[in-house]
């Protein structure tokens, strides 16, 4: 007989070692990309994913790793799916993913209701010197999520996990 | 829950809507080491990937809901007079004015027909259309801010601006072709249909164009290209499907 409550923490904690490739110091849990976690009647494990972008390549890579990680656990079947029934955005990065974003020298997404403003790109805080004076270079940098930013005052290009 | 019209009308829908965004999305990665200053060859490369990651979503849902072939036989196993995309989107990437300005033509109307079909009475659309809409808004920044500060600049960018915005623009109108059963969606709330997106695009291209400082070509003296909704191409799509299925075609069953 399975104990669901402390199976369903052990699943957790399992997908938690699971890190975003391009960042690879975040994990998904942290990422906000893992939306349900379900274990059945007959002892099956359902995970459920929404991408962080429709043409995220690392998708199906991050899948594989959720599914082996809940099956070192001893579950003999384990679905891992990616669907759009819950969105994913920024807001959904834990605050310790967001210290962890900034220690990796990326600029956290800012926090926004309803919808991101484009306006919140355009002064950005410097993940090395806190300054807000800075500017945005290009929406588009080295990954989907990312903005590629100037400082004024510490002279240093950095980029942004983008508010999306 | 939807009769068999209404669902063939989806079809048809979905169908255009993955082909737009297939096919820009091979134009845009096209630019990918050519773009003239670097921020845009990453630019227009990150905007290809959404692109293709939105044209997938889109068959996925008709593989996945509406019983279509799987989105990899979709995307690169039909005819050239089975591709639904509109003639805008199959055009050589030109110059780099003339892909500036389709990019904004292109995305402004993507953008209104996403934010719309968010609120569809067609629940995987709905769905797939509040994730794209947040990624189409960064396209719309990158292109207005491009297409502002190049409408304001030298004699010969604004010249290049608005040569672009005139050669884009009968185009760009046929992005709004109607199709069979298109009354039906719209009847049902699944679907704003062509001519009011038409008209809302008409207003948000607009007021870009004015703010880069450049004329906004008068829509109704144009006679837009239509054609491409109903299988009808130019001679450019042909060999752009050859390429894009090169890779596929030497060995369609391959494991990747």
């Amino acid at each position: 007989m399975v104990n669901a409550t402390t199976d369903t923490q052990a699943i957790w904690d399992a997908i938690a070692t699971v890190m975003d490739p391009e960042i690879p110091v975040l994990s998904v849990v942290d990422l906000g990309i893992i939306t349900d976690v379900q274990i059945t009647e007959e002892g099956a494990v359902q995970v459920r994913m929404t991408p962080t972008f429709s043409g995220c390549p690392a998708i199906k890579l991050m899948e594989k790793q959720v599914h082996d990680a809940v099956a070192s656990l001893g579950f003999a079947e384990v679905q891992v799916e990616t669907n759009f029934d819950v969105t994913w955005s920024s807001n959904r990065i834990s605050e310790k993913g967001r210290e962890i974003i900034k220690n990796f020298g990326l600029a956290p997404p800012p926090k926004y209701k309803d919808e991101p403003d484009m306006k919140l790109l355009e002064h950005t805080a410097c993940p090395y010197c806190n300054s807000t004076n800075t500017t945005l270079k290009t929406p588009f940098g080295p990954t989907l999520c990312r903005s590629m930013h100037y400082c004024y005052d510490c002279l240093q290009a950095f980029e942004q996990f983008k508010p999306i | 829950m939807f009769n068999t019209d209404t669902l063939n009308a989806l079809r048809r829908l979905l169908l255009a809507m993955a082909d737009d965004h297939l096919i820009i999305g091979h134009r845009n990665s096209e630019w990918t080491g050519l773009g003239p200053i670097l921020e845009e060859d990453i630019a227009f490369s990150s905007i290809a990937q959404d692109k293709i990651g939105h044209a997938l979503g889109l068959y996925s849902i008709l593989y996945e809901q509406l019983g279509e072939a799987d989105p990899d036989t979709l995307a690169f196993m039909r005819n050239e007079t089975d591709f639904t995309s509109c003639q805008l989107v199959e055009y050589p990437i030109g110059e780099y004015d003339f892909s500036l300005v389709r990019h904004l033509l292109f995305d402004v109307a993507a953008l209104i027909r996403f934010e719309d079909a968010s609120h569809s009475a067609y629940d995987p659309l709905a769905k797939l259309a509040r994730k794209v809409k947040g990624e189409i808004k960064y396209h719309v920044f990158h292109a207005s801010t491009f297409v502002k500060q190049l409408g304001q600049g030298s004699e010969e960018s604004k010249a290049r601006m608005q040569s672009a915005l005139n050669q884009n623009m009968a185009l760009a109108l046929g992005m709004f072709e109607s199709f069979e059963g298109e009354a039906l969606l719209v009847q049902q709330g699944i679907y704003k249909g062509e001519a009011a997106i038409r008209t809302a695009w008409l207003g948000e291209v607009g007021a870009i164009v004015e703010e880069a400082g450049l004329k906004m070509p008068d829509a109704e003296k144009l006679e837009p290209i239509y054609g491409g909704r109903k299988g009808f191409h130019t001679e450019y799509l042909q060999p752009l499907l050859d390429e894009m299925t090169e890779v596929f075609r030497i060995d369609p069953a391959a494991e990747w």
